[in-house]
């Protein structure tokens, strides 16, 4: 097999939120290392710092300390423009609450990296179309989000952070907001955005269900790495996590 | 890509978004909120109108002087112009001058307050635009394009309602004798410096909460309660 250099390396990173004259240590030295086109889980449960490093990863906030590495490039040294171009092109973001713009379509909530990126309009609206027949939308993309359920606006969400075709796709709680169901068929689209396009998916969650399709995952506690277990310890130990939920 | 050579074609720079596109972002982000857009322009069609009341009303009172008729003069005393018998000119009272500050300041305060707001609710959809590639420069210009179309269509409104009422005052009360002597140049020249203040407030307005927004982290902007 041939060596899959590290798409992110966080070394040790560190983040102290200042409220007032209270010091919040959210992470605590965070070491990872995420190789091109792994399915990773983070999974901790709530306020362990999931998101903080979701934030630092995906160069929307920075860390108090320590590096982040996307493709062995720091990111702390880069200007606003290549920064833009990295959270434009390189990366892929899902959230919790979707966040789709709601003055705009689906298709335009699709289309609207790729204009920024600089494709033009015929080409972007083409591959927005393409990509919400793909995520299962074909006949929705002239509805606002408002007009869609909360799985369906996720779905226009992960048909978004494709748009430029990123390298990562960074998702924080994807599920969070779902019912059971429409929960499950979000990570099912996201494991086989990952078999099919190798893209690299790096997902923050407390939802077990996550387990089955991560090649690893990194357990948080308390802003520090508890243990990081690849897929085939966890087989072992899938009895346990049922008992844990 | 100078600063990462070793990494070279890893990390590019982000293109700035053409013009023509920002002007469609923005001209479909004040439709979809037209409510909200009007209630902002609202103030402004208000404070112009009233500027272009007021400097129309005394461009037909200097035609009607210029005309050098001694009954046009009476008319406007009677009416309440305080002129000498040398004035050649009506100008607007000191008063008058107090009003129009004031409601443009009153105006100016408005908009703030609106932009502000406006811009509030919009944290999170600034954040989110943020993450996906956009540049404080395009979320500037996205508010100052907005700000620009709200201002000309609202001065336009303003200016144009004002000089109307204008003229039907006049012929109220000078009958439409006065109909020759209207100084149509004057009237343009007033309603363009009208335009002109109300887009200036509309910008002016507009650039402190545009710039709080353009500049904040994407994390900030999308913690933010929608
Ligand atoms: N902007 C912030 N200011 C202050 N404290 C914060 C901020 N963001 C997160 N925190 C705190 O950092 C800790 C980790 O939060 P977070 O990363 O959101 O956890 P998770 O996503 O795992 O639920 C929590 O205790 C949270 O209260
Ligand atoms: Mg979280």
């Amino acid at each position: 097999m041939e060596t899959l250099h590290s798409v992110v390396r966080v070394s040790n990173v560190t983040k102290t939120f200042r409220m007032g004259k209270n010091e919040l240590r959210a992470l605590k030295g965070i070491d990872l290392e995420i190789r091109a086109g792994e399915y990773i889980s983070i999974m901790g449960p709530s306020g362990s710092g999931k998101s903080t490093l979701f934030n630092m990863i995906g160069g929307l906030d920075k860390p108090s300390s320590g590096k982040v590495y996307i493709d062995e490039v720091d990111i702390a040294q880069l200007d606003a423009y290549e920064l833009a171009w990295l959270r434009c092109r390189k990366i892929g973001y899902i959230f919790q609450t979707f966040n789709l713009i709601q003055v705009m379509t689906a298709l335009e909530n699709v289309t609207l990296p790729m204009i920024f990126a600089g494709v033009n309009n015929d080409t972007a609206v083409d591959k927005g179309i393409r990509l919400l027949e793909m995520v299962g939308l074909g006949d929705r993309f002239r509805h606002k989000p408002s007009e869609l359920s909360g799985g369906q606006q996720q779905r226009v969400a992960v048909a978004r952070s494709l748009a430029n075709d990123p390298s990562i796709i960074l998702a924080d709680e994807p599920t969070g907001n779902l019912d059971l169901s429409t929960g499950e068929e979000i990570i099912t689209l996201l494991k086989k955005l990952s078999r099919e396009t190798g893209v690299t998916i790096i997902s923050a969650t407390h939802d077990f269900k996550m387990l089955n399709v991560s090649d690893r995952v990194i357990w948080i506690r308390d802003g520090l790495v508890d243990k990081i277990e690849d897929r085939k310890d966890l087989s072992i130990s899938i009895g346990q996590i049922g008992d844990r939920t | 890509m100078p600063r990462n050579s070793l990494n070279a074609g890893r990390v590019e720079r982000l293109l700035v978004l053409p013009f023509r596109k920002s002007l469609e972002i923005s001209f479909q982000s004040i439709r979809a909120r037209f409510f909200r857009s009007f209630i902002t322009t609202m103030t402004l069609v208000l404070a112009v109108s009233f500027l272009a009341f007021v400097s129309i009303t005394n461009d037909i009172a200097n035609g009607m002087l210029d005309s050098g008729k001694a009954e046009f003069r009476q008319q406007l005393i009677r009416s309440g112009y305080d002129l000498d018998e040398e004035d050649s000119r009506a100008d607007s009272s000191p008063k008058q001058r107090w009003l129009i500050i004031l409601s443009l300041l009153v105006c100016a305060v408005g908009i703030i307050n609106a932009q502000l707001m406006a811009v509030t609710e919009r944290f999170r959809e600034i954040g989110t635009m943020k993450c996906l590639g956009a540049l404080d420069r395009f979320i500037l210009r996205l508010f100052l394009l907005e700000a620009g179309m709200q201002g000309l269509v609202g001065s336009a409104v303003g200016a144009l309602g004002g000089g109307f009422f204008a003229l039907l005052n006049g012929f109220w009360h000078f009958g439409s004798a006065v109909v020759p002597y209207l100084p149509w140049t004057d009237f343009s020249f007033s309603l363009l410096i009208a335009i002109g203040t109300g887009c200036t407030l509309s910008l002016l307005g507009v650039i402190y909460p545009a710039v709080v927004a353009a500049r904040m982290q994407p994390v900030e902007a999308m913690r933010a309660e929608q």
